[in-house]
């Protein structure tokens, strides 16, 4: 029911996101999806990818300090409003979101989102109640 | 058990008026015995009958390491060479070296402090203790060893070295005391793992570590590999040796034999003495030695010092761990700053012993800014920005507390810290002075 999602430190550099988005194009491994924040001095990559081991032991080479965190993926009706249901749906469950994001693919005529929870397993709890999809790493395809 | 009752449980009063009797001799015994000293004291225009009591200790001049190397080899003696029963010599990294002296009497009161030591680490009368630091021209070992001596403890002189013989001995004799270097202990752990032998199954259940710094995590790290109760040992060849001052087994602080070796926390820069608790150096007098004794040497060392009494009935003042070196310290905006009071901060936050570095600039007509670099590795990161803005604040405000001036905090990625043989680089001082 979790995803695992690789978390990356970033500090703000010109060129920094490329160094490392490369590092995983060169070793072969794709971003499903992906988001940054930041702060006026560094920034925190977060994204989902195919090969997420394989992942932490290339940076851990690179001594890119990363680490893996569960997420949730959830299936968002794509029409005007979907969002609003889900999140009322988790506000309904006293669940807080601390961030999301979007896959970069679609994958059907739903949209796929990446949520951050402090309690992926509450979380998961209430979705599923409500009839919402929670898919897993194995229901992702190409992942 | 206290090995010298009387003394170490001495009323604050009783203990003052000691120490005052006994400074009154002490300057009076160097002014009239060592030219050197006879010389400092004119040249601060401060005479023996100026000292009355042990509150008057700071109108005399202090002693430095530099003293002790131009005044080699006997300059500082204050016996004749041959009342002196024992030499050390200490190789210095410039210069001359430092040379210590010991007379008959020296070495008696060296057997004392060690007996108390020993005692305030936990030993018992029975015990067997394995000394594993160096015997020679360095004091760790003899030093030990007349205090195991003293208390009447079976001894295995050992020295350093030959790690493999080091823990047969152990497995065949069962020492429960172990006195070495707290490096030299955990590279004996890797040994025994090597040699198939489990170290929580050793027999050592007391060890009494000096000689270098060791930080609390290095504590945890020895008492957990060997199942065992580390201490912490203080000293200095030029004012004894070891058995200076000594955990006692609850671990708040160094009982510092102040009985025989009067301490003062100063102000580095100043040299006038700090409030109660805060950091400074060490300075110690040396009120009963024969064959060198001190007045007011610089030990370089930062520590801080508390008299507040302790759970274990000794009513010597206790000093934390060392803190850093004065050879370290950086002024800023009149504030002194050791690069060790950052470490300590980091090392309270999660644990952790991140590296660190302090940027030290300042910009023309302003204030010297001062920017601390912390990299930023696994265990402290998280993929929460407001998990690490809040890491960023509290490193911020824990350290602003301890130097009580403003920093900047910045979080860094690993290895960008400049590192010179394997060391990070822990200060860097931009200003144009
Ligand atoms: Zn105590």
């Amino acid at each position: 029911m979790k995803i695992r999602q690789i978390s990356v430190f970033l500090e703000n550099r010109k060129g920094r996101l490329y160094e490392v988005c490369s590092l995983l194009g060169q070793a072969g491994i794709n971003i499903r999806a992906l988001t940054i924040a930041e702060t006026e001095s560094f920034g925190v990559l977060r994204m989902v990818v195919n090969k997420p081991d394989e992942a932490i032991s290339l940076f851990r080479k690179h001594n890119i300090t990363a680490n893996l965190t569960d997420v949730v993926a959830v299936e968002v009706p794509d029409r005007p409003g979907g969002l609003a249901e889900v999140l009322k749906v988790l506000s309904d469950g006293n669940i807080n979101v601390e961030y999301m994001y979007a896959f970069v693919e679609k994958f059907s005529e739903k949209a796929l989102l990446v949520f951050r929870f402090d309690d992926p397993s509450g979380a998961h709890r209430v979705l599923t109640s409500a009839g919402v999809t929670v898919l897993t790493e194995k229901d992702l395809p190409n992942l | 058990m206290i090995w010298n009752e009387k003394i170490e449980t001495m009323p604050l009063e009783d203990l003052k008026n000691l120490q005052s009797d006994r400074l009154v001799k002490l300057v009076r015994y160097v002014y009239d015995r060592c030219p050197v000293y006879r010389k400092k004291f004119e040249e601060a225009g401060v005479s023996p009958s100026d000292i009355r009591s042990i509150d008057d200790i700071a109108k005399l001049p202090f002693t430095t390491k530099l003293d002790m190397r131009d005044n080699y080899p006997y300059g500082l003696f204050s016996a004749p060479r041959e009342e002196v029963v024992e030499i050390h010599v200490s190789s210095g990294t410039t210069g001359n070296p430092t040379l210590v002296g010991y007379t008959r009497e020296d070495i008696k009161l060296w057997s004392e402090v060690m007996a108390r030591a020993l005692c305030c680490a936990g030993a018992k009368p029975d015990d067997i203790i394995q000394i594993a630091y160096g015997y020679g021209l360095f004091t760790g070992g003899l030093g030990f060893h007349y205090g195991a001596l003293e208390m009447g403890l079976t001894i295995i002189p050992t020295s350093s070295g030959q790690t493999k013989r080091q823990l047969k001995i152990m497995q065949d004799f069962q020492p429960r005391i172990l006195a070495c270097t707290p490096s030299y202990c955990l590279y004996m752990a890797e040994e025994a793992k090597e040699m198939g032998l489990d170290p929580r199954k050793g027999s050592w259940r007391i060890g009494i570590f000096g000689a270098e710094p060791w930080s609390e995590a290095i504590r945890k790290e020895i008492e957990e590999t060997w199942n065992m109760t580390a201490t912490d040992i203080y000293g200095l060849s030029e004012i004894i040796g070891p058995g200076v001052s000594q955990e006692c087994t609850y671990k708040e602080g160094l009982h510092l034999f102040s009985d025989v070796f009067y301490p003062e926390i100063i102000d580095p820069e100043t040299g006038k003495h700090v409030p109660e608790g805060q950091d400074g150096e060490l300075v110690i007098t040396t009120l009963t030695k024969q064959a060198i004794p001190l007045i007011r040497y610089r030990t370089r060392d930062i520590v801080s010092m508390t008299t507040a009494p302790c759970r274990c009935g000794r009513t010597s003042p206790r000093t934390s761990k060392i803190k850093g070196r004065t050879d370290d310290m950086i002024v800023v905006r009149g504030i002194n700053v050791f690069p060790s009071q950052i470490e300590h901060v980091l090392l309270g936050i999660e644990g952790t012993h991140p590296h660190y570095q302090l940027v030290i600039d300042r910009q023309a007509h302003k204030l010297d800014e001062v920017e601390i670099m912390v990299e930023v590795d696994e265990r402290i990161f998280s993929d929460e920005i407001k998990q690490m803005r809040a890491l960023e604040q509290k490193i911020k405000k824990e350290i602003e507390a301890v130097l009580s001036i403003g920093v900047k905090v910045k979080l860094v990625e690993p290895k960008t810290i400049q590192r010179s043989e394997g060391k990070a680089k822990r200060v860097v001082d931009k200003r144009v002075l």
